[in-house]
């Protein structure tokens, strides 16, 4: 059948089973706008207050699915806004496709009003991007788009459509959605070694991240962990993964770890490392990183093998399948010994200790989930309560922590959520932890929240400072608080009714209590501003570069 | 880890589409990798592109960056070209500057290399010269006494000897059924 590109545009969204897009209109997708709104009864579009939330809501809905979120923008100023989204995306390998709409083709190169070179400013963070040029390549372009963010490593693509390709018209053919792409293939030899390696360990650790989550493999994880025995632990996108609760799990690694995490990688003999790049929040220190330990490396991107630290064993491949196939393999075993150890180390762990004379962030978060139950989604910004959040959580949905990891992108959270919301349904319970830092930033998306009616509830830890970097300050700068004092005196009570949603002051628990109780009956967003004290810090805390020895616990 | 800084001569074959050197040569650029020479034009299969690059660096950094742009929708195949097979050639134009008095000098370095003399004029004279790099820098040497008007170098395009190297497509990938529900279904646990 003839049609024009933006019907095309339409038709290949339906076709790849998108059913939600997040955007912003403008003059350079005037067609496809109104393509949009011909068929707003097949495609749901979110209208957001800012391109960059737009972006960050569609990778919100694909952490929270696992299918490509879908971010639509007009040229220029909306093409760039995208790009904090998409480098967000990429570094965390969140399968995700942005249209963005540019000048027409007679015009590219000119300096033409809002146009922006978008496909060379992307290029260094997408896994492939496209300029259609010709309104017969949209349709394969798209699909192709479609099938490399979700192939092999996920990742974002970007496609720019210039505004003619929108309104010329080429012969459509429907076609069948491709299956996903992926490496099944994997060398049997090396499962084999690995799992020799692992059945004759006596102090193993697995530690895994948000590679597992993207092959589907949690289930086969948690299989391997408890039939052999094995302690886990799991860097920040990893959380979730294996549930909270579940003795074999250590907590979190790294920089803000906890102790017992980073102790049992310096003394295991044998550390399994799956779908995680030891990346330098991690391996603080490469060359002491797991020392005494032969490490097994499981990775789907054969260029994260001996990228940062030397691994004694890779097999790459999709986890999901080099799991399945490792299983019969491992010997049933428990390990008492090691057990013992670490069950030692987590008695001398770092524990906070709640003061009744003002409210503490681990109380804050405990009270959160004691009445959300380990169902809910959450969602974080970027900073102090974003560690907090990974270190008190107790949630069990392996989707069920949505944070920007490897970009650490402030102003992520509000966009996210909302992507979240969307995509899970008004019956799943969002909540979403922020500072007042990282609010401040994208905290316009409120009036997308009302729009849509989104019973997302914000919990914003209010310190008044830059709390993650002012600890930095503390710690190695002298307390030389160089601009993370800001002095504002935002009204977040106000400001959420200036918004037109409900918004809570918390100065102690009693009143968070109560505060959270009335936003859980709450049909739209609400906020509730929570006042920490501004010298509360992540603990523990390994300085970047150092190792177990140098971990300060207060 | 210790640091072996080695010359190595890459061959990549690519997408023959526009933006694919900026992809390949940005990634370089991002690793910190100096390009020491590229040259690049199109295969026997006109879809194709081969560039051929000569890097200077630390061994294992370069082999990741490789299998990084392996990694490039645009890569079909990434090789480094082994030392003792390769076929290395590089054309040089160098035009010096050359009077009645020393043209017949420089007439001699030339026909001792085998380079070409392929413009003479009243005041200078151009000479063609193609050969394994090292061939190009003993030829550039001889010119240490005289006055170099203008030089340039292509850079070196290589091949190894016998059989075929390059595949044109990358290793087929196999294809399984989608893993994620469809829109409307949960999400999985």
């Amino acid at each position: 059948m003839l049609l024009n590109g933006s019907q095309i545009f339409v038709e290949v969204l339906c076709e790849q089973g998108v059913d939600t897009i997040f955007g912003y209109p403008g003059g350079a997708v005037l067609n496809l706008y109104d393509e949009l709104y011909k068929n707003a009864d097949r495609i749901t579009h979110v209208l957001t207050a800012h391109e960059q939330g737009a972006s960050h809501a569609a990778d919100g809905y694909a952490r929270a699915t696992g299918r490509t979120g879908v971010v639509l923008a007009t040229s220029g100023p909306g093409a760039t806004n995208l790009v904090t989204g998409i480098a967000t995306a990429y570094m965390d390998s969140i399968p995700m496709v942005a249209f963005t709409g540019n000048v027409s083709t007679d015009l590219l190169g000119r300096d033409s009003f809002q146009e922006a070179y978008i496909e060379g400013i992307t290029m260094p963070i997408t896994k492939h991007n496209f300029t259609v040029r010709r309104v017969e390549d949209l349709a394969d372009t798209m699909r192709a788009a479609f099938r490399i963010a979700q192939s092999g490593r996920k990742g974002p693509v970007l496609v720019d459509i210039p505004k003619d390709v929108t309104a010329n018209k080429c012969e459509f053919t429907p076609k069948q959605p491709e299956p996903i792409r992926t490496v099944t293939t994997f060398d049997e030899k090396e499962v084999s070694w690995a799992a020799d390696l692992i059945n004759g360990a006596e102090r193993p650790l697995v530690y895994f991240g948000g590679g597992v989550r993207s092959a589907a493999s949690c289930q086969p994880l948690r299989d391997l962990i408890h039939k052999a025995g094995i302690p886990a632990t799991y860097t920040l996108m990893g959380a979730g993964v294996v549930p909270y609760g579940d003795p074999l799990s250590l907590g979190m690694i790294g920089m803000h770890g906890c102790y017992t995490a980073n102790r049992a990688v310096s003394e295991a003999d044998v550390v399994v490392a799956i779908g995680t790049r030891f990346s330098d929040r991690v391996a603080l220190k490469p060359s002491t990183f797991a020392k005494k330990a032969t490490i097994i490396q499981i990775d789907i991107d054969p260029s994260e093998v001996n990228k940062n630290v030397q691994v004694d064993l890779s097999v790459v491949g999709d986890a999901a399948y080099i799991l399945q196939a490792m299983l019969p393999k491992i010997k049933e075993a428990q390990h008492p010994e090691w057990m013992a150890q670490i069950h030692d180390w987590q008695a001398h762990d770092y524990h906070p200790v709640s003061d009744p004379s003002r409210l503490m962030p681990h109380q804050v978060i405990g009270e959160i989930c004691s009445q959300c139950g380990p169902e809910a989604v959450y969602v974080t910004d970027v900073g102090q309560h974003q560690m907090w959040a990974a270190q008190y959580l107790r949630h069990t949905k392996s989707r069920g922590f949505i944070t920007s990891g490897g970009l650490g992108t402030m102003g992520f959270g509000y966009g996210a959520a909302i992507g979240a919301q969307m995509a899970l349904g008004r019956d799943q319970r969002v909540v979403m932890l922020t500072g007042d830092g990282s609010f401040h930033m994208n905290l316009n998306e409120a009036c997308t929240a009302v729009s849509y009616n989104l019973p997302i509830i914000t919990v914003i830890f209010n310190n008044q400072v830059l709390g993650m970097v002012r600890q930095w300050q503390t710690a190695f700068y002298g307390k030389r608080y160089s601009q993370t004092d800001p002095h504002r005196h935002t009204n977040f009570v106000k400001l959420a009714e200036g918004f037109g949603l409900k918004g809570y002051h918390c100065e102690n628990l009693a009143q968070f209590q109560a505060a959270f109780a009335e936003a859980l009956k709450n049909d739209g967003p609400t906020w509730i501003e929570c006042m920490i004290g501004k010298d509360e810090k992540v603990l523990p805390m390994i300085p970047g570069g150092g190792d177990i020895r140098d971990i300060m616990m207060e | 880890m210790e640091h072996t800084e080695q010359r190595k001569v890459v061959s990549l074959l690519v997408d023959n589409q526009t933006g694919v050197l900026a992809r390949v040569s940005s990634l370089f650029t991002r690793r910190g990798f100096n390009i020491e020479s590229l040259t690049v034009s199109a295969t026997n299969d006109p879809t194709i592109s081969r560039i051929t690059v000569t890097v200077y660096g630390d061994e294992n950094r370069l082999n990741q960056l490789l299998l990084q742009t392996e990694r490039l929708e645009v890569t079909r195949q990434v090789f480094v070209l082994d030392d003792r097979k390769a076929l290395q050639r590089e054309l040089l134009l160098l035009k010096v500057a050359a009077t009645v008095v020393n043209r017949a000098e420089l007439r001699e370095i030339a026909s001792i290399y085998k380079a070409k003399i392929i413009d003479l004029s009243p005041d200078s004279m151009v000479f063609e010269l193609t050969g394994k790099p090292d061939k190009v820098d003993a030829f550039l040497r001889m010119f240490e006494g005289y006055t170099i008007l203008e030089q340039c170098r292509t850079g070196v395009t290589a091949m190894e000897r016998g059989g075929m190297h390059q595949r044109m497509q990358k290793p087929p990938q196999e294809i399984r059924a989608v893993q994620f529900p469809l829109p409307g279904q949960s999400c999985p646990k």
